[in-house]
């Protein structure tokens, strides 16, 4: 085992932890430790912008994106912490630029920036362009530049490094424990401040357009160590994934002029969002694809919809909306201007639905997406012990793992790239200060020990279970009872099943008992994980008995501000159980309001 | 369907040298290669081992040799391999484990042609301006998402690992013909060296290899025509 010392310890190289990295090591002496290259994490694969008021092309003010990501957060969003992303969202666009990020731009030279779901100039409701993009692929773009970056200024990666456990000394961080894939040699990371930048754990759900890698490594640690995770009931369906498949068709294409078309060929979203219709929140247009399924109206019977960018279909209803370019003139896109706007798009279409979409309708349903919950911070990305908004000192969070909590209830397009950014950066910023007046401590006797255990009992397992089939069980009923729509006795069904599993997880066997690159242990220690959080996930939905946001019940279709509006602090002791208290949700400029698109 | 799936396999714990293993599986015509290998990992032999993350053809994990051709698994179908598949992993890079190949030579490549942008003038408050025609001329490099697919196809890469390769000239492309970066000539001098751009004979393997289609030979022809003009349109 290899002792080694850092003043800040950066977990993940996505989004979050490569603007942390870059940002503390200006100051402190900083490692990112990410189990993936960072160039394969998954902000790569964010598609259709980041949100930023430049008003590049229309009148806009951060206070609408403001005001926008309140509504769109189903008022749960702390509203402090909103406006503050918002602000801080126009330097941040451009500091990207100036890294060198290659953003599409209008014909005078400057960002370019579409509509976006949700995304409203306030004093008309209709769609504003605010998601400043590269083609389809502005995850890639950002998270490209960010490591280009991180190489200029010579930041220390351990590339392919798991972190399995976070030391924690007197109830502060005091470094990491992570295993080398290549070697499987356990490794200590002492450190100062640790900053968990881990991602997310779609891959709970069946269908997801989530990455293999998004296990939720970082939250499944730090709530075994008696931490609490925020508002985990709330996770994101995108309402446009591939037919089966899950892969995320952008909002950019309904951005771009698409619409959402029943198997009776009508435009459905006008029912449920009479102003911005194709362009309502997520939740809203998920539950809208899901009602009509429910009624008979998928296209053949089966569970999806069309997703419609056919340059005739786009001018159409642009016409029937009244909207226009902005000099005025009539929308008339051709294929060419599609194909140029969403290329990745009609690749993915092309690849794995043998689907033109420039002449073919996109079979689409919705796919797990994005957690909103994660591991509590402030505005600064302090890591938070309690419903008093405690500080754990030395420790921080940014991006998908962490809840500021900016997205609330349901996050509104565009705005988890801009998360990663702005959060990150404050978080290794406040870490780097941290460092610098903070010591060492002392590391405890065996600071691996815990990390040790849980590969020993994995490799030891007697081995009558299979983790594949475990999986795929949790994924199933997780995406049955735990999705778009809950109801009581759904969820009660969901969490049976789900600790049935974890009783079974005990005994799952693994072939590979070698230590050079053992993707078999590691995998089935990413299931545990995935587990631990479904069980969460479930217990704090449960006990939510209201309808917001993500958040959407049967047996409760009301959002309840009176005994609802706060945020869920779910802990584990030392025996597995879970327990639920609550704090005040932040509200300063925008009391709660019926919500409608 | 059935479909035979031959896959390379080397356990360095215990093999002295590599085999091929032959699995047979169900599988429908729309999965993809890497659902395959899930599976047979998952239900049949737990120890095969290769990477992957996003599944679907973006974050460059998963680049082999399917069937002879460099492509990623999570972006290769049955449809298009037929029933009979063999699987190795990518040529010129050292075998770690199964389907893993030691990747540092090749980002050190990509170091090696600093791929960030260098610009000292005074940053303005606001974006830098750049026109729609100045952005196209670099769009199609910008795709790149470094699997090695190009590089570890190239016969001259395969010749000798210090040819910079296919890759390292596409990044190095991003940054020569973006007209916020200053160090264009810097770049060409380092592609200019024995080891650099002209070890490309426009073989058009890594063109062919590119999962995100990037018109490789082009960006390279582009990088040597600047070389042999000094000029970046």
């Amino acid at each position: 085992m290899k002792t080694l010392q850092f003043e800040v310890i950066v977990i993940g190289a996505g989004g979050a932890g490569l603007m942390a990295g870059l940002y503390a090591s200006k100051t402190a002496k900083t490692a990112i430790i990410s189990k993936l290259y960072p160039t394969r994490s998954h902000t790569g694969t964010a598609q259709g912008g980041i949100g930023a008021a430049l008003g590049n092309e229309e009148e806009d003010h951060p206070e609408w994106h403001t005001f926008d990501s309140v509504k769109g957060s189903d008022y749960l969003g702390d509203q402090d912490a909103i406006e503050f992303m918002c602000n801080e969202a126009i330097p941040a666009i451009y500091e990207l630029e100036h890294m060198g990020l290659p953003f599409d731009r209008t014909k005078d030279g400057k960002i370019s920036q579409r509509p976006f779901g949700g995304h409203t100039n306030n004093l008309t409701g209709k769609p504003v362009r605010r998601a400043c993009h590269a083609a389809d692929r502005t995850g890639h773009m950002i998270l490209q530049t960010l490591y280009q970056q991180c190489l200029k200024n010579n930041v220390t990666f351990y590339d392919e490094f798991q972190v399995i456990d976070l030391i924690m000394v007197g109830g502060k961080a005091a470094g990491v424990v992570a295993i080398e894939l290549a070697t499987g040699e356990l490794h200590v990371f002492h450190a100062k401040a640790v900053i968990i930048a881990t991602g997310g754990h779609g891959r709970i759900w069946e269908i997801t357009s989530n990455a293999y890698a998004f296990t939720g490594d970082g939250p499944a640690i730090i709530m075994r160590h008696g931490l609490p995770l925020e508002d985990m009931e709330f996770f994101q369906f995108h309402p446009t994934g591939i037919y089966k498949l899950g892969i995320l068709i952008t909002e950019g294409v309904r951005g771009e002029g698409g619409i959402l078309i029943n198997g009776k060929g009508e435009r459905f979203m006008e029912k449920y969002a009479p102003r911005v219709k194709d362009l309502a929140s997520r939740d809203v247009i998920s539950r809208a694809i899901y009602m009509e399924i429910r009624e008979g109206r998928g296209v053949n019977g089966q569970n999806y919809v069309y997703l419609d960018v056919r340059p005739d279909q786009v001018n159409k209803y642009a016409a029937l909306d009244g909207r226009k370019n902005l000099d005025g003139s009539p929308v008339n896109v051709t294929g060419e201007q599609i194909l140029a706007k969403l290329p990745d798009i009609v690749d993915f279409c092309r690849v794995y639905l043998g689907v033109d979409p420039v002449t073919q309708p996109m079979p689409i349903q919705p796919t797990a997406h994005y957690a909103m919950g994660g591991i509590p911070t402030n505005k600064y990305g302090e890591a938070i012990a309690d419903e008093k908004n405690t500080v754990v000192p030395g420790l921080y969070a940014a991006g998908e793992c962490a809840c500021v909590s900016v997205h609330g209830a349901n996050r509104l397009g565009t705005n988890s790239l801009l998360d990663l950014v702005v959060f990150g950066k404050h978080a290794g910023l406040r870490a780097a200060e941290y460092a610098k007046g903070a010591d060492y401590q002392l590391l405890p006797n065996n600071p691996a020990g815990f990390a040790q255990a849980q590969f020993d009992r994995i490799r030891q397992a007697d081995g009558k279970e299979n983790a594949f089939d475990i999986g795929r069980t949790m994924k199933k009923v997780m995406f049955d009872d735990m999705g778009i729509f809950r109801s009581g006795k759904g969820m009660q069904n969901a969490l049976n099943v789900v600790r049935e599993l974890k009783e079974r997880y005990q005994h799952v066997s693994v072939t590979d008992k070698g230590s050079i690159f053992n993707m078999e242990v590691m995998n089935v220690w990413e299931l545990g994980n995935l587990l631990d959080l479904a069980e969460i996930t479930t217990v704090s939905a449960l006990a939510r008995t209201e309808s917001r946001g993500g958040h959407s019940r049967e047996d409760y279709p009301d959002r309840d501000d009176q005994n609802w509006l706060r945020h869920t602090m779910a802990y584990v002791d030392g025996k597995g159980r879970i327990d639920l208290k609550y704090k005040p949700v932040v509200v300063t400029k925008f009391e709660p309001k019926v919500r409608t698109y | 369907m059935e479909v035979t799936i031959k896959i390379f396999r080397y356990y360095p714990e215990k093999d002295k040298k590599p085999s091929y293993k032959t699995y047979k599986l169900e599988a429908a015509e729309t999965d993809r290669v890497l659902d395959l290998l899930e599976k047979v990992k998952g239900y049949q032999d737990g120890t095969l081992s290769f990477r992957r993350s996003c599944a679907h053809g973006i974050c460059g994990s998963d680049a082999m040799r399917i069937n002879g051709f460099n492509r990623l698994a999570c972006k290769t179908l049955v449809r298009d391999t037929g029933t009979k598949i063999t699987v190795e992993p990518i040529l010129g890079l050292r075998v770690i484990k199964d389907l893993i190949v030691d990747m540092d030579p090749f980002f050190d490549n990509f170091r090696s042609v600093k791929p960030w942008l260098i610009n000292d003038d005074p940053e303005p408050e606001k974006e830098r301006y750049q026109s729609p025609e100045q952005r196209a001329l670099f769009d199609d490099t910008t795709k790149c998402i470094l699997c090695a697919c190009c590089t570890t196809s190239c016969p001259s890469y395969w010749a000798s690992e210090k040819y910079v390769g296919p890759q390292a000239i596409v990044a190095a492309h991003r940054f020569i013909f973006d007209s916020r970066d200053k160090a264009a000539s810097e770049r060409l001098e380092i592609l200019n060296d024995v080891w650099g751009v002209y070890r490309c004979h426009t073989v058009y393997n890594c063109t062919m290899a590119c999962p995100r289609e990037i018109q490789i030979t082009k960006a390279i022809g582009e990088v040597k025509m600047a070389l042999t003009t000094g000029k970046l349109e």
